[in-house]
């Protein structure tokens, strides 16, 4: 289990993570979602006491993760894909992590065969791809057996037979009764992985939900309605609740109002509808949608969909 | 787009103890830090090359200083005076430069590839790596450097006295202290690049700054007023070194006792490391 209370990360005059409070259970696979530099990574360096926050707290099983005794056996964590020697090769890489702590040669055998690195383990480091980097960092994290699993971006630069052996892993883990907690920016990749979620942007909390319900709050979102009356079904349908952006003539996007709501009043007011669509917003959508305002880096050219 | 705000049911967890045979230990540290060390081939051939230099320079400067072989133009005195110790020892100068910089690389060598994240993440309490590198360090360089030097004196008196000039024996007074001392010299001019390298996390910073120190310093403090010079110029480390490692010293040099200067030597060396313990323990890896 991971707690984090009131947790805040000042660099300079820019604040990378803000008064941020939850925690993570074990037992299930939590996803860790936010747009880029929204201080997913800040906050994962602060579980392993990397970095020190400049308030808050953040304990894992109950004690900060450096008075922990044996700490690679309480937490193990993927940081970044290279956080190791080029000169070295995997295996004395592993070797040299596992002496920490008195883990067995055995072990380490073990974990290179467990993340298929046995054909480049002598090898050096530095040579690797970034999927065998990322292998090899995963290799780090499950040394010690831990109880706590933190993986930043796992599925990074690993092809999709990489991103599905990930995956079952995760499962498995997280099966096995430990806290699994994996930071990502794809939605898509969450929804397939994870049970739970935590939502940041800006350093901020914006949602801890399940992944069941941040999957049903995201469909049935908006109607598509075509109308050549468009002006006067957009002022028959206007309301408080109601939300219509028209990015073409013609064209409404209607939020907060049943398909057959608006098809029954068109009806009564004799306004001609050409369609009537309801639009499944799919989960990446949804995620965009939550984490708009709090999207660090904006692309210059985006979609027509901010027209309302 | 609302989302409830609603923490998922906690699942209970088998909660496994941690054996106690896991524990991280100073012992187990410097374990890890020899398997680094030696898992390195830079570290590897830096270290040989050392070697070499003090050997190979050491013999070439006796044959040199005995006319075996002499400069084309032959002239020029003999390196290292008329010194038969200190002529032998003259590769020890070359030795501190490619010491030093694998102290330098044994710390600024994980800032610069991101390993120290993976080192301070297995030990968060962090000092004890900074003393693990230190220590398996000190060790293999001083054995590796007192052979090298023994070798150099031996290999060096020989062709010395073949060729019928003066020189020296191990029995001779302040010999063994400066071959023991040459090697505590390496030793400790790597420890301060250690140091450097984790204060300052920067190769080549590190590097230039641990040069400066050690040689350029007293250059410089040659330009200054002489008594400065003279109040200044023992306690550098390059010139507390010299009070150790020298037979006989050149005439008009002011320099410590042998005793004094080792521990003025030792002092840069402490002040070094406990500034980089104490920034490795309060800064963001």
């Amino acid at each position: 289990m991971i707690t984090v209370a009131n947790l805040s990360k000042r660099y300079g005059d820019k604040l990378a993570v803000d008064s941020l409070d939850f925690t993570v259970h074990p037992g299930i696979v939590t996803g860790f979602l936010g747009p880029n530099g929204a201080g997913k990574s800040t906050t994962m360096r602060m579980i392993v006491g990397l970095d020190s926050p400049t308030s808050g707290d953040v304990t894992v099983n109950g004690s900060h993760y450096a008075e922990h005794k044996a700490p690679i056996h309480q937490v193990g964590a993927l940081l970044e894909a290279k956080a190791v020697h080029t000169g070295r090769s995997a295996y004395n890489h592993l070797l040299a992590m596992a002496a920490t702590t008195g883990i067995s040669k055995q072990r380490v055998e073990e974990v290179i065969d467990l993340v298929g690195l046995r054909e480049v383990a002598k090898k050096r480091a530095g040579g690797f791809s970034l999927g065998m980097g990322q292998r090899l960092g995963i290799a780090s994290a499950l040394l010690g057996d831990p109880e706590v699993v933190i993986l930043d971006e796992p599925v990074n630069g690993l092809d999709p037979e990489g991103v599905l052996w990930i995956r079952n892993l995760l499962r498995s883990l997280a099966g096995e009764g430990r806290t699994v907690f994996v930071s990502s920016h794809l939605m898509s990749e969450m929804a397939l992985t994870a049970e739970h979620l935590i939502v940041i942007g800006r350093g901020r909390l914006i949602a801890d939900v399940s992944v069941a319900e941040f999957t049903a709050s995201a469909s049935n979102k908006s109607v598509r309605v075509r109308s050549p009356q468009a002006t006067e079904l957009r002022d028959l349908l206007a309301d408080d609740d109601v939300s219509i952006a028209s990015s073409e003539r013609g064209l409404l996007e209607i939020t907060g109002l049943e398909p057959a709501d608006i098809g029954d009043r068109a009806l009564r007011a004799g306004i001609a509808l050409h369609e009537l669509s309801p639009q499944q917003a799919s989960l990446e959508e949804a995620f965009m949608e939550l984490t708009r305002d709090a999207v660090e880096y904006h692309s210059t050219t985006t979609s027509g969909a901010d027209a309302r | 787009m609302t989302t409830t705000l609603e923490k998922a049911a906690p699942v209970a967890a088998e909660h496994r103890p941690v054996p106690s045979n896991l524990k991280v230990t100073q012992a187990r540290v410097v374990r890890s830090e020899w398997i680094k060390f030696r898992s390195l081939r830079s570290t590897v051939i830096t270290m040989a090359a050392g070697a070499i230099a003090v050997i190979g320079l050491g013999l070439l400067s006796a044959a040199f200083a005995s006319g075996t072989i002499t400069s084309p133009d032959g002239g020029g005195g003999p390196p290292g005076g008329n010194d038969p110790t200190g002529i032998s020892l003259n590769g020890v100068m070359l030795a501190q430069l490619i010491i030093g910089s694998l102290g330098v690389m044994m710390t600024s060598g994980e800032y610069t590839t991101g390993m120290i994240r993976s080192s301070l993440a297995a030990v968060p309490k962090r000092l004890p790596v900074l003393w693990g590198k230190a220590i398996v360090f000190a060790g293999v360089t001083f054995v590796v450097m007192l052979a090298a030097t023994l070798v150099a004196f031996l290999g060096g008196q020989a062709i010395l006295s073949g060729a019928g000039v003066a020189s020296a024996s191990l029995g001779d007074t302040g010999v063994l202290r400066a071959i023991a001392g040459s090697a505590l010299n390496l030793t400790g001019v790597g420890l301060m690049g250690i140091a450097l390298g984790a204060l300052l996390r920067s190769t080549a910073g590190a590097i230039s700054t641990l040069f400066g120190i050690v040689l350029i310093l007293p250059g410089l403090l040659q330009l200054l007023p002489s008594s400065w010079n003279a109040n200044i110029g023992p306690y550098l480390p390059s010139n507390a070194i010299g009070s150790f490692t020298t037979v006989q010293a050149e005439a008009g040099s002011t320099m410590l006792s042998a005793g004094a200067g080792l521990a003025v030597f030792a002092a840069w060396i402490v002040v070094l490391l406990a500034g980089a313990a104490v920034l490795l323990k309060r800064r963001d890896a």
